[in-house]
């Protein structure tokens, strides 16, 4: 795949099988450097100040459609991964790659066994009851 | 998208994040159970098996298919605009036990789905949870036609512990299924009660 993204639609056909090999979009990467594996539900959430990630010549449009999905709306890994409909590793180093560069940050979920109190559990609860 | 929908120019709500595991035997009701109270169709993600499925997988015969996918559904419950819980059901075949030690990672706790009729299907989730200390009950689906068994007998066919919740349910109704998600939460609170008595007692 060219930088650009411009070069994908060219060279395949239908015995290619899916239009990209979903590790080519990492480049055969399947772990990000420096990095935690992400948890199916951390949040992804777009950095303010970013404007237009498609004039980023170093994004694939994979990149871009993460930071697209995540602008408005902070989104749980799994939910990028079952919308853009790539596997769960994929997402995790296009991830990587936007948090390196700054683009977006990830916020963790917190274990349970580490919840400061139960009041959480209890919100949750009363949630529940009141759906 | 319904959670974290900002004004323009405000920044968007990142909310809490917790997770459910739905687990039990192929076809017990998992994704019913999700659907259920999902405010969204289950979605599926997907992962391509690595190693650990590459001495098991014979591919001989099917060279054409280059990968083997570990689907797991999973749903959302945004209870508040910074609260979300998200429900995963399990995969089912045992070989992808790598997949569940991902996804209990971190995991409020569990429901393991039982039918009466297989209930053998479930031992391995039971056995799983127990192992790792995940709080879980059981969620008993009555499916209509199926003999119904007091709840001491079924206790006692999955040799449950004592403080182990069963409860009987209907996975496709909504009332039913948020009994059964209240009951993991409340367990989940009473299992870390203990827990913290016994580290500081």
């Amino acid at each position: 795949m060219s930088a650009d993204g411009q070069g994908r639609s060219h060279w395949f056909d239908d015995e290619a099988g899916p239009v990209v090999r979903p590790y080519a979009m990492t480049r055969g990467r399947t772990t990000s450097a420096g990095q935690h594996r992400l948890d199916l539900i951390a949040v992804v959430v777009a950095e303010p100040h970013v404007d237009d990630p498609e004039a980023d010549p170093s994004l694939s449009p994979e990149h871009v459609d993460i930071v697209d999905l995540c602008r408005d709306t902070p989104q749980s890994v799994a939910e990028l991964a079952a919308d853009l409909n790539l596997p769960i590793g994929v997402v995790r180093v296009l991830v990587g790659d936007l948090v390196d560069a700054e683009l977006v940050h990830v916020n963790r979920p917190v274990p349970p066994a580490e919840l400061p109190d139960e009041s959480i559990l209890r919100d949750v609860i009363n949630g529940l009851r009141a759906l | 998208m319904i959670f974290g929908r900002s004004e323009r120019g405000k920044p968007p709500v990142e909310p809490v994040t917790l997770k459910i595991l739905v687990a039990g035997g192929f076809g017990v009701g998992k994704t019913t159970l999700v659907g259920a109270v999902s405010e969204i169709r289950p979605l599926r993600t997907e992962e391509y098996l690595t190693e650990a499925g590459r001495p098991v997988d014979d591919t001989s015969g099917v060279e054409g298919k280059h990968t083997t996918t570990v689907a797991m559904d999973f749903g959302r419950i945004t209870l508040r605009e910074d609260l979300v819980l998200y429900l995963f059901g399990t995969p089912g075949q045992e070989r992808f036990w790598f997949m569940w030690d991902e996804l209990s990672e971190g995991a409020l706790g569990a429901v393991v789905l039982a039918d009466t009729r297989r209930l053998e299907d479930c031992f391995a989730a039971v056995d799983y949870f127990e192992r790792r200390s995940i709080p879980f009950v059981i969620g008993v689906n009555c499916f209509e036609g199926a003999a119904h068994y007091p709840a001491g007998d079924i206790r006692q066919a999955l040799d449950l512990d004592d403080d182990v919740p069963l409860l009987l349910c209907d996975a496709r109704d909504r009332e039913s299924v948020k009994d059964v998600l209240i009951g993991v939460v409340e367990h989940a609170m009473e299992y870390g009660a203990e827990r913290r008595q016994s580290v500081t007692s």
